[in-house]
C-alpha cells in the first residue's frame, strides 16, 4: 500500500486561519468534552430519578418509568439523534420551530445532541438504578419502613446509599459510552473529536494520522475516566459491605 | 567475453521475463482474481446513486462500466466478476488506497493536494460551484449569503471555498456541514439554511429530488470549475492507461455526449425529474480533447 505518511500534518496552518490542524483536534476534543459531561448529568439525573421510580410501589408510576427506558434504549442512537435534530423541530408550532431552526447551528446541534445522548444514557442509567436497589435484600427496606421512616426517607438514608455505592462500577461503564458515543453528534454537523478528524482527513488528504491522533485522544480521556471512576469506587467504598473492603 | 556475453544473455532473460510479467497493480489483481470492485455513491444524482430498486445507475457509473469493459477486453478474460462498494466523501480515498475498492467513479474533485494519495483517470465531467436556493428567497448571488445561514455537505471543495470566503470577505455566515447531499439538501428544505453551496450538476440533481422542483432555482456566479475523474491506485500507470483510454474513446467517439443527454437531458429516476442542465462549454472542450488535467 503507497500511503505517505506525514507527521508534521498536524503543526501546519490550518486554512481557518490562525489555528493548526492540531488546534482543530483541540477544539474537536473540548466538544467532545463539553457534550459528554454535559449529557452525563442529564443522565444522571433523569436516570436517577426514573430507575427509582421503576422499584416504587405505585403502579402508574413505574409504569411510566418502564416504557421511558423501553423507548429510549430500543431506539437506535443515530436514530433518535435524527429524531431530535431533524424531526422534532417540524412538530413543534411553527413559530417555536422556525426560531429554533435560525439559531446558530452549532447551539441547534449541541442541543440536539446533549438532549439525544442526556436521554439515551439516562433509560441505561436508570436500569442500573434499578437493579441496584433490587440487589438489596427486601429486609432492608422493611426496616427502613418499621423504623417509622416513610417510604421517600427510607430510599434517601437506608437504600440509595447502598444501592449507588453497588452500581458505581457499571455506571462506569455508562460514563466511558457516553465519551464513545457522542461521536454520533458527527452525522449533524457538531464539530467534535471525530469530526474534527474528518475534517483533518478532508483537508489534508492524510486519514491514518488524522485517525490515530483520534484514537489515541480518545483513549486517553477514557483512561483518565476510568482512573477518576476508580478513586470515587474506593472513597464511597463501605467496610464490610458486600465488597471485602481492606 | 564470455562473461560479457552471459551477463548479456541474462540481462535479456530478465527483460523478457519483466515483459511476460508486464502485469502489475491493479491489473494483476483483477487477472488473478477474476473480480473487480467499483466504488460508487450512494446519493449523487445523477454520477452514481442508487434507483428505486437500489441498482447503482448514473452518468458516471456508465463511464466506469465503460472502463471495466476495457480492462476485460485487456486482460482476454472471458468473465469479470464486478463487485459493488458504496463510498462517502470521507471514506473513498482510503477505502482506494487500502484496496478495498479498485476504481471509484462518482462525483470525485480531481485537485492537487488528493493527487498526493490517490491518482485520477481523464476527466470525465467539469463543475461550477454555486448555490441552490428558494426561488422566493432573495438570495442572487455568493455576496447576499452575508449573516446568513448557509449549509454545504462536508468534505466537499465547496465546504473549503465557503470557509475562505467566510473569513477573507468576513461574511459572518454560520456554516453548516452536513453529512451528505441528501442530508444538506433536507437541511435547506426544512429553512435551516437560506442556500446550499455544492457543484450546480449536483445541485440540479437535488432539486430533482424536491417535493416540489419548481420552487428552487441554481443561482450564483461559480465559485470554482471543477474536474471529477475517476480515482484509482496512486502510482499504477497501466491501469490508469486503460481506464483513460476508455474514458477518452467514449468522448471522441460522441458515446460520452449520448449517455449525458440520456442523464442530464432526459427524465431521471427516481422521479423522472428532468434536470434540464445542458452541455457547458468546458464540457465540450473536454469531450473534444480528454486530459486528467486539475483545475487547482
Amino acid at each position: 500500500m503507497n500511503y505517505n505518511w506525514n507527521w508534521g500534518v498536524f503543526l501546519q496552518e490550518a486554512p481557518s486561519g490562525a489555528d493548526t490542524y492540531l488546534g482543530w483536534l483541540l477544539t474537536g476534543l473540548k466538544w467532545t468534552l463539553l457534550l459528554s459531561l454535559s449529557a452525563w448529568a442529564v443522565a444522571l439525573a433523569v436516570g436517577g430519578i426514573v430507575g427509582v421510580l421503576r422499584t416504587a410501589p405505585g403502579r402508574a408510576l413505574s409504569l411510566a418509568a418502564a416504557s421511558y427506558v423501553e423507548v429510549f434504549r430500543n431506539i437506535p442512537l443515530l436514530v433518535q439523534l435524527f429524531i431530535w435534530y431533524f424531526v422534532l423541530p417540524e412538530l413543534l408550532p411553527v413559530k417555536m420551530g422556525d426560531a429554533f431552526k435560525q439559531m446558530n447551528p452549532l447551539a441547534q446541534q449541541f442541543i440536539a445532541a446533549w438532549l439525544c445522548l442526556g436521554l439515551f444514557t439516562a433509560a441505561r442509567v436508570a436500569e442500573q438504578v434499578r437493579a441496584g436497589i433490587q440487589s438489596l435484600p427486601p429486609g432492608q427496606k422493611n426496616a427502613g419502613l418499621a423504623l417509622g421512616f416513610t417510604l421517600p426517607q427510607t430510599y434517601r438514608y437506608v437504600l440509595l446509599p447502598m444501592a449507588v455505592r453497588i452500581v458505581v462500577p457499571p455506571l462506569t461503564s455508562e460514563f466511558l459510552n457516553i465519551f464513545k458515543n457522542s461521536a454520533v453528534a458527527t452525522t449533524i454537523g457538531l464539530i467534535e473529536l471525530s469530526r474534527q478528524a474528518q475534517q483533518l482527513v478532508d483537508y489534508t488528504a492524510q486519514p491514518f494520522e488524522a485517525f490515530i491522533a483520534v484514537t489515541a485522544l480518545y483513549l486517553m480521556l477514557n483512561v483518565t475516566i476510568m482512573s477518576i471512576m476508580r478513586k470515587v469506587e474506593r472513597m464511597l467504598r463501605v467496610p464490610g459491605f458486600i465488597v471485602a473492603g481492606k | 567475453m564470455h562473461i560479457g556475453k552471459f551477463s548479456f544473455a541474462l540481462l535479456m532473460l530478465l527483460a523478457g521475463s519483466a515483459q511476460a510479467a508486464e502485469l502489475t497493480g491493479t491489473l494483476k489483481r483483477v487477472k488473478d482474481s477474476g473480480a473487480i470492485t467499483l466504488g460508487h455513491r450512494e446519493s449523487s444524482i445523477p454520477f452514481s446513486y442508487y434507483d428505486d430498486k437500489q441498482q447503482v445507475i448514473g452518468y458516471s457509473h456508465e463511464l466506469m462500466l465503460k472502463a471495466v469493459e476495457a480492462v476485460k477486453q485487456e486482460l482476454g478474460l472471458a468473465k469479470l466478476d464486478v463487485r459493488l462498494n458504496p463510498v462517502t466523501s470521507q471514506n473513498r480515498i482510503p477505502l482506494v488506497q487500502n484496496g478495498t475498492i479498485d476504481i471509484e467513479c462518482g462525483s470525485t474533485t480531481n485537485n492537487t493536494e488528493r493527487q498526493k494519495q490517490v491518482s485520477f483517470s481523464n476527466t470525465i465531467f467539469i463543475v461550477g460551484t454555486r448555490l441552490l436556493t428558494k426561488k422566493e428567497s432573495g438570495v442572487k448571488d455568493f455576496p447576499d449569503l452575508a449573516g446568513k445561514n448557509v449549509v454545504t455537505t462536508a468534505g466537499t471543495t465547496s465546504e473549503r471555498l465557503l470557509r475562505k470566503m467566510n473569513e477573507d470577505k468576513k461574511m459572518g455566515m454560520n456554516i453548516i456541514s452536513a453529512k451528505d447531499h441528501g442530508e444538506s439538501f433536507l437541511t435547506l428544505e426544512t429553512g435551516r439554511a437560506v442556500a446550499f453551496m455544492m457543484d450546480d450538476a449536483l445541485l440540479y440533481g437535488e432539486m430533482a429530488k424536491a417535493k416540489r422542483p419548481g420552487d428552487w432555482a441554481v443561482v450564483g456566479t461559480a465559485q470554482s470549475f471543477e474536474a471529477y475523474g475517476c480515482m484509482l491506485r496512486k502510482d499504477d500507470a497501466p491501469f490508469k492507461k486503460v481506464v483513460d483510454a476508455a474514458i477518452a474513446k467514449a468522448m471522441t467517439t460522441g458515446e460520452a455526449e449520448k449517455i449525458y443527454a440520456k442523464w442530464f437531458m432526459n427524465p431521471v429516476p427516481p422521479k423522472g425529474y428532468n434536470l434540464n442542465f445542458p452541455l457547458s462549454d468546458s464540457m465540450k472542450g473536454l469531450y473534444k480533447a480528454p486530459t486528467d488535467k486539475a483545475y487547482d
